[in-house]
């Protein structure tokens, strides 16, 4: 992938077409190539344009990857398989019952204007996330462990002292929580809800607790991570840049990081190929075999903790009867679809939670073969399909989504005589249906925030807002609430395995693979382990010329 | 021609009212909602954010305070991007995407007129099989099928030129042409008919009559009316241009307004919407209010009339 010499030709054309403007374009940062430049500056395809930066009214994956970079929590993640170290804390205790985490900061622990971060700063960092009038989208991730957190943001608690954070002196910080919450310290490392933002500094550019101030743009942020901001042009690039006041600088070996927008996944695999990226965040299926053959070297396929399924309206029929459910469940060959459609390495899923998930792997799995379906769908009164109402599969419009359930819908023909019909909706509309339950079939997905099994299993309690099915299960709930308050790990893993059993016995969902995270990344790329969540703390990555 | 200009002004208003009115209600009758995500917020949550927003407010006073700020020139804050105001996104992508569609613009003049009056002069020659040719692909062959074909040969085979990005002057080249291309191609047809036309007429006769050069025949006397269609063209064609291609800046990774123009929609960011809306609405009338003044300039039949 050797990249010849820029002839000079073109370059006199193009400047002579636009004699005009080009300074104002040009951008501060200076020209890198991936291939064969000496200094250590990492380029990066980003997936889309971030929406903003401050790490308590964000949302999304490329915003994740860039706060990564800007922003620490008080525990971090480990690079190889991001569990819980210290970070801005250099060490913490837990109460005997879990309830109360002491954190001792770091005495060299500072914000990247050079201030040190006290308790104080912690303090006030977590009441903005937990004030109503800031809307974040993630404050439940935080109100609902905290002590009162969650009666102040409903209005049920208006002194903001009841609340569990409090600072006992400059470098001692106390987290009351609710309940013993096992996986706080998962949270707090792999989630930017958790992690601190200098109200100091936003307080000087208007109201502490309303979005739409101007702290985040470059030259305006103050972050405690191992880069700073840099440049931030919107729809070109963000570029970080070493911060000289991290505790761990020395760590650091990357000078800068350059985050480019890549929405379009053929154009992004087009960049990495001129050498205008080290490594993409996605790469085409279509591409995937190319690579295999041409670039192996530069092809990575890494497990990503998430679930690929179809989600059932239990309150339609014929998906009210478990039996249906379970029988289109069976008639799947899950080997055969990533093998010859998804294409991407991606795992066959026969329960929710994927295998392997930090020490838990599900021991339910759903089991049975394509007699046991038909036998299932007779049962329900649809021997070999007959008088089977045609159901209507809803996915988002994208190629992808729609070959798998093309082939979905043959298997289900084939094995069952079931036909289905496919509609797809653009994302917003599918969205919405999906939320106000206008389904029978779903296409549904769900990924990790933090590394724990219960990202899994919570989404399916008869409260939650991401369920979706009409699917409610009293014992369900009662375990997701014992599981909590379990007083290991292995008892609360336990627990969980039961209620895999429920699920995959009961299957208000699908299961139908599990995610693979694929990419081109240049080999001089170091450090960049594969890890679950496809998170890669850069403090360790470096460039090998 | 005062009186002509003011009136169209006034109608140009009235239109813009109505469109950015059918635009408010529109958007907001789509299912979905700038907060519709795939991991839902808690309903809490979401009373807050609409709060904030002032989405919680009746639609009817949400469309006054609309106006109400649109009178102040103010086009409110984006939904998706909350450090920014609307204002501020289409002045940061707007001057990309009217450097593109100028040069693009230029290309697709000079080739498109070029081609066009020699397949007119030189009718049934191999030439004007040539031009018809190119004009044809040009304008049944999309730009998402150009646009990478152009960078597979120029980025990544020769070198020349970065796969994507709008970084570098030389950055401008490989998008400019394709733009430029595929309006090239509709140009060349409409000014081959329209100097096929012209070319038969009784005035062009008398010119020859007179001893004119064909090159003088051709630029002095038929150029004037043989252009009228391309430049009836021209008017929504620039508007177009200037405001950006979605495909062309999404291949191309360009920050321009094109792109904003969807993916709000997309986004359901109500006000980047209106926004671009405006701004699209605005110039398209501006312009073809200028092609009737430059066509009864060229066409002396035309008269402007209020």
């Amino acid at each position: 992938m050797a990249r010849p010499h820029r002839p000079v030709l073109p370059l006199l054309l193009s400047l002579a077409l636009l004699s005009h403007g080009c300074s104002r374009q040009e951008p501060a940062a200076t020209r890198v190539d991936a291939n064969g430049d000496a200094r250590q500056v990492l380029l990066a395809g980003n997936g889309g344009e971030v929406q903003d930066l401050d790490p308590q009214t964000v949302t999304g994956v490329p915003e994740h990857k860039v706060i990564m970079a800007l922003f620490e929590g008080l525990v971090t993640e480990d690079p190889k398989d991001l569990h819980p170290v210290p970070g801005l804390a250099e060490s913490w205790e837990i109460s005997p019952d879990g309830r109360v985490y002491t954190f001792r900061l770091r005495a060299n622990a500072r914000w990247s204007d050079g201030e040190p971060i006290t308790a104080e700063d912690l303090v006030q960092s977590f009441r903005r996330i937990i004030s109503p009038s800031l809307a974040s989208e993630y404050a439940y991730l935080v109100y609902n462990f905290v002590a009162g957190a969650k009666e102040y943001y409903e209005g049920r608690l208006q002194d903001i002292t009841q609340v569990g954070f409090a600072a006992l002196d400059a470098r001692t910080f106390l987290v009351t929580l609710e309940n013993p919450t096992p996986f706080l310290l998962k949270i707090m490392a792999s989630h930017y809800s958790w992690w601190p933002v200098p109200v100091r500094v936003i307080s000087r550019h208007g109201p502490v607790d309303q979005r739409r101030t101007a702290w985040t743009r470059a030259g305006n942020l103050v972050g405690s991570g191992p880069f700073i901001l840099k440049e931030w042009l919107p729809h070109r690039r963000i570029v970080v840049a070493r911060n000289p006041h991290y505790w761990d600088a020395a760590t650091v070996r990357l000078d800068e990081i350059h985050f480019f927008p890549t929405e379009d996944i053929s154009t992004e695999e087009r960049m990495f190929r001129t050498g205008q990226l080290h490594l993409t965040n996605e790469l085409p299926n279509t591409k995937i075999d190319t690579y295999r053959k041409e670039f192996p070297e530069a092809l990575r396929i890494d497990p990503y903790l998430g679930v690929y399924f179809y989600r059932c309206n239990v309150a339609r029929p014929p998906l009210d009867d478990r039996r249906v459910r379970k029988a289109l469940a069976l008639a799947i060959d899950r080997e055969s679809l990533v093998r010859n459609v998804t294409r991407g390495g991606q795992q066959p899923a026969y329960a929710i939670t994927p295998p392997g998930t930090v020490g838990y792997t599900p021991r339910a799995q759903l089991t049975g073969d394509l007699a046991e379906a038909r036998r299932l769908l007779a049962e329900a009164g649809f021997p070999d399909g007959r008088g089977f109402p045609t159901v209507e599969l809803l996915y988002n419009t994208s190629e992808n989504h729609r070959a798998i359930a093309e082939a979905i819908q043959q298997m289900w023909r084939r094995n069952l005589g079931v036909e289905i019909s496919l509609l797809n909706q653009e994302w917003k509309v599918y969205l919405d249906s999906q939320h106000t339950k206008n389904f029978t079939l779903q296409r549904g997905g769900w990924i990790a925030d933090y590394l724990d099994p219960h990202v899994f299993l919570e989404i399916w309690e008869s409260t939650s807002g991401n369920n979706d099915t009409n699917w409610a299960h009293p014992e369900y709930d009662r375990l997701l609430h014992a599981a909590l308050a379990a007083p290991s790990e292995e008892e609360r893993y336990e627990i969980y395995q039961q209620m895999e059993a429920i699920l995959v016995e009961e299957l208000p969902i699908i299961p139908i693979y599990h995610y693979m995270r694929v990419r081109a990344i240049s080999p001089a790329v170091k450090g960049y382990y594969p890890t679950l969540l496809d998170n890669h703390p850069y403090k360790h990555v470096w460039i090998e010329n | 021609m005062f009186r002509f200009i003011t009136s169209r002004f006034l109608q140009s208003l009235l239109a813009l009212f109505l469109v950015i009115s059918a635009t408010f209600f529109m958007v907001r009758f789509v299912p979905g909602g700038p907060f519709t995500a795939e991991k839902a917020v808690t309903p809490e949550i979401l009373r807050n954010l609409e709060a904030h927003y002032g989405l919680d407010q009746p639609l009817w006073r949400q469309y006054l305070d609309y106006l109400g700020s649109l009178a102040r020139a103010d086009l409110g804050p984006s939904f998706k991007y909350p450090n920014r105001t609307v204002n501020e996104i289409i002045a940061d992508k707007l001057p990309a995407s009217a450097e593109l569609g100028a040069i693009s613009l230029g290309i697709a003049l000079l080739v498109g007129i070029t081609l066009g009056t020699f397949a007119a002069v030189r009718r049934n020659t191999w030439i004007d099989y040539t031009a018809s040719s190119f004009g044809m692909m040009g304008i049944s062959i999309p730009t998402f099928v150009v646009g990478p074909l152009l960078v597979l040969a120029f980025a990544i085979h020769l070198g020349w030129f970065n796969a994507s990005g709008w970084y570098y002057p030389e950055d401008r080249v490989l998008p400019a042409l394709v733009l430029g291309l595929a309006y090239a191609a509709p140009i060349s047809r409409l000014t081959r008919g329209g100097m096929l036309e012209v070319l038969h007429q009784d005035f062009i006769r008398t010119a020859r009559a007179k001893g004119a050069s064909e090159f003088r025949v051709v630029t002095r006397h038929a150029l004037r009316g043989g252009l009228l269609p391309v430049v009836a063209y021209l008017g929504p064609a620039t508007a177009g241009i200037l405001t950006g291609s979605f495909v062309i800046e999404t291949i191309f990774q360009i920050p321009g307004i094109g792109r904003e123009f969807v993916n709000s929609a997309f986004n359901r960011d109500y006000t980047l919407v209106l926004g671009t809306v405006i701004l699209y609405a605005s110039l398209i009338m501006a312009l073809n209010l200028i092609v009737d003044i430059v066509q009864a300039w060229m066409n002396p039949k035309v008269r402007l009339e209020g």
